[in-house]
């Protein structure tokens, strides 16, 4: 069926523009990957050349691992965003739940407000946060980040959960209410699963700019033993100097825990178990 | 005292009213349809009774318990939804048992009710499989089962056929019948198809507009329509209404049904050229265009061979038609 609808010359024509995508994307992350792993003269002199047995040097991963706590800073990265990620599906999904469920007064003007967030960059509020950070004692702690995340990531996950519940079949909800279901069970084990695809897509869209952020750890969470990944790559890049062995092979061991994530939930984008439960 | 009592049931959504002043009775063991246009609000209707949706004023009673604050569960109802809603992540068994499960049944008594139900609908070799891997019609005796299951007092059913094909719709209307029989279980039944209605209902309620037009047994309102509405909506094809002052009448509108219209090539009342022709076998339906009268529709039993554009004339049975008002109220002979 596939040749009755797309010719070859088609099917070619759109694979070549997509690879072509896909290599104009992945190049950064190649020349980084395959930078990380030569020794400093090699990386300038030619920097699009594959590591030879010659320029081969680990010297950037031993840099890194011996110099500040990284695993340390790993962990805390991966502390934000994993506690992050879930309090912002949580939250999200049960806001967009009772907006797209419920009928009550001021559902819209809720729903308004909860968008803003979207078009108003949650920076712009810096030198507030940090002030209430102060005075509720947060500053240098996890929890300051991953409140402030939470804010972040809630707005576009109450749009695009809200839309997609939308969807879900009003009759399987009366049917969980009829045969005595509690809400939060309709909630759990009807509404959550059949959103699944939407949540993994926000959990990416969420995702990525909270593990990639420099702004907030910086200003929030500076110390030491609170530091992100991010913040600790930073010690690398210097005013005069910077020692691009260690920056290169930082940013290539940061790849690795967001591509586990995504590789978690993009299994859960493709899995759909919605067939047949409706119609 | 009836298994369901409405008493000035509304609902409004914000300044829309859906429901206007709902009274109705249904008695133990009846089969009641409730039918009508869509947007009629049958279907919010049947969703106050289940408690889905709240009455905005007026009080539902279940076996004579009034249940206006009563939970959907607690109202010993079950429902049937026209797009299935069979919980996708639990197998058939699982569906079928899951609101005795809910109401803390022993593990024992659920399967043997599963059990019981799955065999009135032979669905036992299905009892292990996921909704997923269901046809249609499976599934919609899946929800009929998960209904019986719970043995409710009350069966409620939002066109539980709309989604079938013609077929398997005929042969689940008379699945439902025979469940109602077997069951002698009191059923409130939504549809927008009135052919369902005449032949599963005892008594059928006609809703316009959130008001009930007319409420009687389905010859009643076939022989003894309340209004032009109820005579239009009650009845396939539909009732042709004729100007009566055309012919002479002193009321409005004159209702003959397509069935009690004569139709010759030589003489008669009214005369007209044929400009449809549907010949369904058992049935032929020919459709005449009138100059004083528009579109009538005939009903003639067995094979009749007209032609388009032949002239043919139409007589009415003056004994089987109806008079109506302007407002569109029908005028008792002698009243």
């Amino acid at each position: 069926m596939a040749q009755a609808r797309i010719s070859a010359g088609q099917s070619i024509a759109a694979h070549a523009v997509l690879i072509t995508y896909t290599l104009i994307a992945l190049f950064p992350v190649f020349v980084i990957l395959i930078n990380s792993f030569k020794s400093r003269k090699a990386i300038f002199a030619e920097p699009l050349a594959l590591p030879t047995r010659d320029t081969f040097d680990l010297i950037g991963y031993t840099t890194v691992l011996k110099q500040g706590d990284f695993f340390g800073y790993f962990q805390n990265s991966m502390i934000v965003t994993v506690a992050s990620l879930f309090f912002v599906l949580i939250f999200g999904a049960m806001a967009a739940f009772a907006l797209s469920e419920y009928r009550f007064r001021g559902n819209l003007l809720t729903g308004l407000y909860l968008a803003l967030g979207i078009m108003i960059p949650i920076r712009l509020g810096t030198v507030a946060i940090l002030e209430l950070m102060v005075a509720s004692g947060l500053v240098n702690t996890l929890m300051a980040l991953i409140l402030v995340y939470t804010a972040q990531g809630l707005p576009l996950a109450v749009f695009i959960l809200s839309e997609f519940m939308k969807q879900v079949s009003d009759d399987l909800k009366n049917a969980g209410r009829v045969d005595g279901l509690s809400e939060y069970t309709i909630f759990f084990r009807l509404v959550l699963p059949l959103v699944r695809p939407a949540m993994a897509t926000v959990a990416v869209f969420t995702m990525i700019p909270i593990w990639n952020d420099l702004w907030f750890p910086l200003i929030l969470a500076p110390a030491e033993s609170v530091k992100t990944i991010t913040l600790g790559s930073q010690v690398f890049i210097g005013q005069f100097v910077t020692n691009w062995n260690a920056v290169l092979a930082a940013l290539s061991l940061a790849i690795l825990p967001v591509l586990v994530l995504y590789l978690i939930f993009s299994r859960q984008l493709i899995r759909g178990i919605t067939a047949g439960a409706v119609k | 005292m009836g298994a369901l009592t409405l008493r000035g049931v509304t609902k409004s959504f914000g300044t829309v009213d859906v429901i206007k002043g709902v009274d109705l009775t249904v008695q133990e063991g009846e089969f009641c349809v409730f039918v009508g246009p869509s947007g009629c609000g049958k279907s919010t209707l049947l969703r106050i009774i289940a408690g889905l949706e709240d009455a905005t004023a007026g009080e539902v009673a279940i076996n004579g318990r009034r249940v206006n604050e009563v939970a959907p569960a607690r109202r010993e109802i079950a429902m049937v939804f026209q797009s299935y809603a069979l919980y996708p992540h639990l197998t058939v068994r699982d569906n079928m048992g899951l609101a005795l499960k809910q109401a803390g049944v022993a593990r024992a008594d659920i399967t043997a009710s599963v059990d019981r139900a799955a065999d009135m609908l032979a669905l036992g070799p299905l009892l292990d499989r996921r909704p997923a891997e269901l046809s249609g019609g499976q599934r919609q005796r899946v929800a009929i089962g998960r209904a019986i299951v719970r043995r409710p007092r009350l069966f409620l059913f939002d066109e539980p056929l709309s989604n079938l094909d013609a077929a398997l719709r005929v042969a689940t209307r008379i699945e439902i019948a025979r469940l109602h029989r077997q069951l002698g279980a009191t059923m409130i039944y939504v549809t927008h198809d009135q052919i369902e209605a005449m032949t599963l209902a005892d008594r059928i309620v006609v809703l316009r507009a959130g008001k009930v037009e007319q409420v009687g047994a389905p010859m009643e309102l076939y022989n003894n329509p309340a209004n032009t509405f109820v005579a239009g909506f009650i009845g396939s094809p539909q009732m042709n209404f004729l100007k009566a002052g055309a012919l002479g009448l002193r009321s409005d509108t004159l209702g003959v049904r397509p069935e009690h219209i004569a139709l010759s090539r030589d003489s008669g009342q009214i005369a007209g050229t044929v400009s449809h022709v549907e010949k369904l076998g058992g049935e032929t339906l020919v459709y005449v265009n009138t100059p004083a009268q528009g579109l009538l529709t005939v009903r003639l039993f067995g094979e009749h061979d007209y032609a388009v554009d032949e002239t043919a004339f139409l007589t009415l049975d003056p004994a089987r038609a109806f008079h109506f008002d302007a407002g569109g109220l029908r005028i008792r002979e002698g009243g």
